[in-house]
């Protein structure tokens, strides 16, 4: 027998094709050093910051920015704005996180049964139905109604909100891959569901998953803001980029920077996510693999 | 198409049942009893059941839960325990401002955002697209709530090119209501504007790198024709999709949006019921917006199916 | 005279996203003269389609044309805009595409998707136009016209579906019709009708032709003149009959002898001298309700077939036949309505769950995809040795060795086992197929339109290694499939399969060779360049 076609050299593998592939993006790079940015700044606002986010300056309210001490100036108690903005950065990433790790957890192994047994399918989406019809605000009124408004429960109405699309985004993919051949030939092999789910289904679905966590985390941050704005979220006086606009809000011709600086905050944080995100899907999209 | 349409109004029943378990639940959930809080601290033991009885919390919760369900479709959802306005009353006066307000922020984003997708979808690549892709990813990372303040802030008080806050109904002067809603409008509509924009764009550039598209073209039909006769129709199909979908969010954009801009809207019912633990109204504004997203997904379903002949055999895939 | 489509030294490249170009025509001529037909052969990578896509100055993408000319009538278009393309479109050079489910938009009737052939070029307008497609479809072969045009393409069959993509090519009576892979997704009888159809029409209308196809006897069969293309060139151009029979080129050597035909002989290894049946399946019957309604369909009627110990039982059929729904039952990735499958004597679907492993273990499918069969994620080591895990066969290192040994049986090199499937080749991504076929030692493998995604030179290999393996292994093959020209190369017995049914069943000898049903007849007639 003889071997007519060569064996290519070793590629750099999966993971080094999408890597190079999302380099090769100029926006996803910007996005990176951006979220490395955002991160750092909120992981180290202790450090960073230079007062307490809550630490009142009577005698000097309502500092312009650039003045010396207070690079952005300060509220109408004399909080310093940078600090508040670190540190609320700092909380608006909690949200998102715990938002996105609660999406992912309930909606992936929900998402995974859902398209692979019909009866789990039938149950799963009139759960997803119901979900959809609750804005996430709407269940953040109920949680703070239930239990006071909080960070948590902030979180958990985000989460809770996002997890119909994870869900409907790993049903599609399961659905997509199980009559895919390589999953027949382990059906075929006497494999058992929950087997082929998780050596074959979910390291495929992997990576929309993640694409979906980076859709996610921008909207989390934008929510929490939201809820911090209508008193559902953080709560005073805990820093939160929300509360500071909030804030604002009631003297905002006396000192717009006040309402400018924390909103800059929000947007750089989600663009961050999604560049991240965008040149991500696009290096994952199968055209650029190959 | 009959059958599936059946089948989707069943489905659409099944979650309103859900839904009005759901709230019915969470309410009884509250902490604190509303009878012992609205009969106040030296009432008789009378005056509280009496007070109990005029709110339906007396009995088991089965009966109370029927007795709810029985009311609500009469259009009967109770009184505000501040106000003791009947509950449809309250709705029925907020309701408009907050519908006219979303679907005049439905309008401009579909409009706005199938625009610049095709726009972008047609120059990919270009200069247009760059801008147009760009433009909507900034939108993406916007707090909208953040830009009404900053439109409040410049364009209407700076500029003067709004009215910052005041409501003018519809019924009274269509025009002045015109005006007077567009900025919240487009603030509320920025955020779906973008989802819409994103949506259209990657249709579209799946539609005209179809197989049938190429198939057009060979035909001799040029690619502005192909656009709007084979690529448009189709991308109107994910729209749809995505204004219903999008629902719950635009709900939740509309509650802030009316703070900021002062309208008295639905939103403003809701909050004001929150901080005050109205639970009758808040159990009405819930069961209102959960029955709004289940009409508005049920008529997306026909409308998806007088669009994508497909459909009428097979159902709409999600 | 000038010919009517000319080709010359045509360079064709495409740029990717940071405008490096790769090439992939290098310098082809072609040339269509009015009225003559021409066939254009060759593999996956050859270059065919896009030569026939920078014919109609519709390059995908990032293509363009780098050197050389495209001429029509005379006339240099290698510089022409594109309003004088979408001039000659439709009007002077119809196309009929590949594949008829993705080329018809599903959105639109298929009366006013014809229509749009002749209001694009202002030939006719409103009704004038809707009437004409009804008669373009009548002459197209589509029965009852005037009510099929008011349908949408997801109500026509395949078939129809081309007879439709056929009758917009030649709505505006153009004078060349580009044929990329007319029928190539279509079934061998049906793509005779079609194919017979369209020669007609071209005939009476005069229109020349440009085929372009991967199978060589077929291009012969329909043309005058034959180009053969490999890897962006042309190496060959004769009569189509010469070509055939005494091909110049050793690359169109290679292709002539690689292509399978009716009579060319077989390959099989000689069948053990006493029978001893590993499969039987018995009366198989498998229904399914129509959706929407309660009403059922047989898909699988009543089959019953044995395959023995070290051979091969061929299941023939074309779509809708039954064969995958009897392949997918017999692997127990679906359950029968009625009848019985028995597997070295046990029937799995009524059998203890250990018994059912010792079945699963003593059969292994290789299936049709060579993209979509292995997990993309996974070393071909995991791909291999996945059967072995799943039944707990064997300690890590036992099965490492065993990965070792089954690459070397398939003649992939010990390094293969690193790769992931996405480096390998289609060829090669079918050979480790049959290595995690192999791995559990089964006596059975179930090869599931296993060779008909590769070009015909791979294919050809790809039967060699499996006829080989059942020589020094003596595994037993079911062997599914839609063309009869294979099963004579590998198959001692054939099941013909027609609707649901068995329509005949015997020896190889006797079924290829003197068949008695109608309907194994008529397809072998339908094959190219037989009966």
């Amino acid at each position: 027998m003889t071997v007519t076609e060569t064996v290519a050299p070793p590629g750099r593998g999966e993971r080094g094709r999408v890597l190079a592939a999302f380099l090769r993006s100029r926006s996803g790079v910007a996005g990176a050093v951006l979220l490395a940015v955002v991160v750092l700044a909120a992981l180290l606002a202790p450090v960073l910051a230079p007062y307490s986010p809550g630490a009142v300056h009577f005698e000097t309210p309502f500092q312009l920015p650039r003045t010396v001490g207070f690079p952005l100036g300060t509220d109408d108690l004399g909080r310093d704005v940078l600090s508040r903005i670190l540190f609320g950065a700092r909380a608006s990433l909690q949200v998102g996180l715990l938002a996105v790790a609660l999406a992912v957890l309930v909606g992936t192994p929900l998402g995974l049964a859902a398209g692979w047994w019909r009866a789990a399918d039938v149950v799963v989406s009139r759960l997803t139905d119901l979900t959809l019809a609750f804005p996430f605000l709407i269940i953040a009124v109920g949680l703070a109604a239930i239990s006071g408004a909080s960070l948590a429960g902030a979180a958990v109405a985000l989460g809770v909100a996002q997890v119909p699309t994870m869900i409907r985004v790993v049903r599609a993919e399961t659905l997509r891959l199980r009559e895919r051949e390589f999953v027949l030939a382990a059906r075929a092999m006497d494999a058992s569901g929950p087997r082929v789910l998780l050596t074959h289904v979910l390291p495929n679905a992997a990576s929309s998953v993640i694409v979906q966590a980076t859709v996610i985390m921008p909207v989390a941050v934008i929510g929490e803001a939201l809820l911090s704005f209508l008193g559902l979220g953080i709560q005073p006086p805990d820093p939160s980029l929300g509360i500071m606009l909030s804030d604002a809000q009631q003297y905002l011709y006396r000192a717009p920077w006040a309402a400018v600086f924390p909103g800059v905050a929000i947007v750089l944080i989600c663009l961050a996510f999604n560049l991240v995100g965008d040149a991500l899907r696009d290096a994952l999209a199968p055209g650029a693999r190959r | 198409m009959g059958r599936y349409l059946a089948v989707r109004f069943g489905q659409g029943l099944v979650t309103l049942v859900l839904a009005s378990m759901v709230v019915f639940a969470g309410v009884r959930a509250l902490p604190g009893d509303p009878a012992l809080a609205l009969a106040g601290e030296e009432a008789t033991p009378e005056t509280v059941a009496a007070i109990r009885a005029r709110l339906g919390l007396d009995g088991s919760l089965v009966e109370q839960y029927l007795r709810f369900l029985g009311s609500a479709l009469t259009g009967d959802l109770g009184e505000s325990t501040r106000t003791g306005t009947p509950v449809t009353e309250l709705i029925a006066t907020t309701l408009p401002v907050t519908g006219w307000l979303s679907l005049y922020a439905i309008v401009v984003a579909v409009v706005a955002g199938m625009a610049a997708g095709t726009l972008a979808a047609v120059y990919r690549g270009r200069g247009a697209d760059l801008a147009v892709s760009g433009l909507s990813l900034v939108s993406l990372s916007v707090p909208n709530f953040w830009l009404g303040l900053l439109a409040i802030l410049y364009l209407a008080v700076g500029l003067g090119l709004f009215p910052a806050s005041g409501y003018v109904a519809v019924g009274e002067d269509p025009l002045r209501a015109l005006w007077h809603l567009t900025l919240p409008a487009l603030i509320l509509g920025t955020g779906l504007a973008a989802i819409v924009m994103r949506q259209t764009r990657a249709s579209m550039v799946d539609t005209l790198t179809a197989d049938f598209v190429r198939t057009a073209r060979a035909k001799g039909v040029s690619r502005g024709a192909v656009v709007v006769r084979h690529a448009l129709r189709n991308s109107l199909l994910v729209v749809l999709t995505i204004v219903g979908l999008q629902l719950g969010g635009l709900v939740s954009g509309a509650v802030v949006t009316e703070r900021i801009f002062g309208l008295p809207g639905f939103g403003k019912l809701t909050l004001d019921s929150v901080f005050t633990r109205d639970y009758p109204v808040i159990q009405g504004v819930v069961l209102v917006v959960t029955l709004a997203y289940i009409v508005i997904n049920l008529v997306v379903d026909v409308l998806y199916s007088v669009i994508d002949p497909r459909v009428r055999v097979a159902g709409r895939s999600q | 005279m000038s010919a009517l489509l000319e080709l010359r030294g045509l360079r064709v490249g495409y740029a990717d996203e940071r405008g490096a170009v790769t090439e992939v025509l290098h310098g082809v001529d072609l040339t269509v003269d009015r009225g003559e037909k021409v066939a254009v052969v060759g593999g996956s990578g050859s270059g065919k389609s896009t030569a026939a896509a920078a014919a109609l100055g519709l390059l995908p993408g990032g293509g363009r044309v780098t050197g050389g000319q495209v001429r029509y009538d005379g006339e240099d278009l290698t510089a022409a805009g594109e309003a004088r393309w979408r001039a000659l479109r439709g009007a002077r050079i119809g196309l009929v595409p590949q594949d008829p489910m993705s080329n018809l938009n599903p959105v639109h009737r298929v009366g006013a998707q014809i229509a749009e052939a002749l209001t694009a070029h202002g030939l006719a307008r409103g009704r004038a136009a809707r009437d004409r497609a009804v008669e373009l479809m009548a002459e197209a072969g589509i029965p009852d016209p005037a009510r099929r045009s008011r349908q949408y393409p997801h109500e026509f069959s395949g078939g129809m579906r081309q007879r439709v993509l056929i009758a917009m090519a030649l709505a505006a009576e153009p004078d060349l019709l580009l044929a990329d892979e007319p029928t190539s997704a279509l079934d061998v009888t049906v793509q005779r009708r079609i194919l017979d159809h369209l020669a007609g029409l071209t005939e009476a209308r005069g229109t020349a032709m440009l085929l372009i196809t991967h199978d060589l006897a077929l291009a012969a069969e329909r043309a005058d003149r034959v180009v053969v293309m490999h890897e962006g060139r042309v190496v060959e151009t004769g009569p189509a009959g010469r070509i055939l029979t005494a091909p110049a080129d050793d690359y169109t050597r290679r292709l002539v002898a690689a292509a399978p035909a009716i009579g060319g002989g077989t390959r099989a290894a000689p069948a053990p001298a006493a029978p001893e049946p590993v499969l039987v399946v018995d009366g198989l019957v498998r229904e399914f309700r129509v959706r929407g309604s309660r009403e059922r369909v047989r898909a699988v009627d009543d089959v019953s077939f044995t395959v023995d110990a070290g051979t091969t039982t061929a299941l023939v059929g074309e779509s809708g036949s039954g064969k995958t729904t009897t392949a997918r039952i017999v692997l127990g990735l679906d359950r029968p309505t009625a009848g019985t499958v028995r597997v070295g004597g046990t029937d799995p679907f009524r059998s203890s769950r250990r018994e059912r492993a010792a079945v699963r273990r003593a059969m292994q499918p290789v299936f049709q995809d060579p993209y979509g069969s292995l997990d993309p994620t996974s070393s071909v080591a995991r791909i291999v040795d996945e059967p072995l895990r799943v039944l707990r066969v064997g300690d890590a290192a036992s099965r490492r060795e065993r990965v070792t040994e089954l690459l070397d049986a398939v003649a992939l090199p010990a390094a293969t086992a690193s790769r992931r499937p996405d480096e390998l080749s289609g060829g090669q991504r079918q050979r480790v197929a049959i290595a995690r076929a192999l791995a559990a030692r089964p006596g059975l493998v179930v090869c599931d339109e296993a060779v008909s995604a590769l070009d015909v030179l791979v294919q050809d290999q790809i039967l060699e290694l499996l006829t080989g393996l059942q020589r020094d292994l003596g595994v037993s093959l079911l062997f599914i499939t839609h063309d009869l020209a294979v099963v004579g190369q590998v198959a001692h017995r054939v099941v013909v399969l027609r609707a649901g049914r068995v329509a005949e069943q015997g020896p190889v000898d006797q079924v290829v060779g003197a068949p008695a049903a109608d309907y194994t007849r008529e397809l072998l007639a339908a094959i190219p360049g037989g009966g």
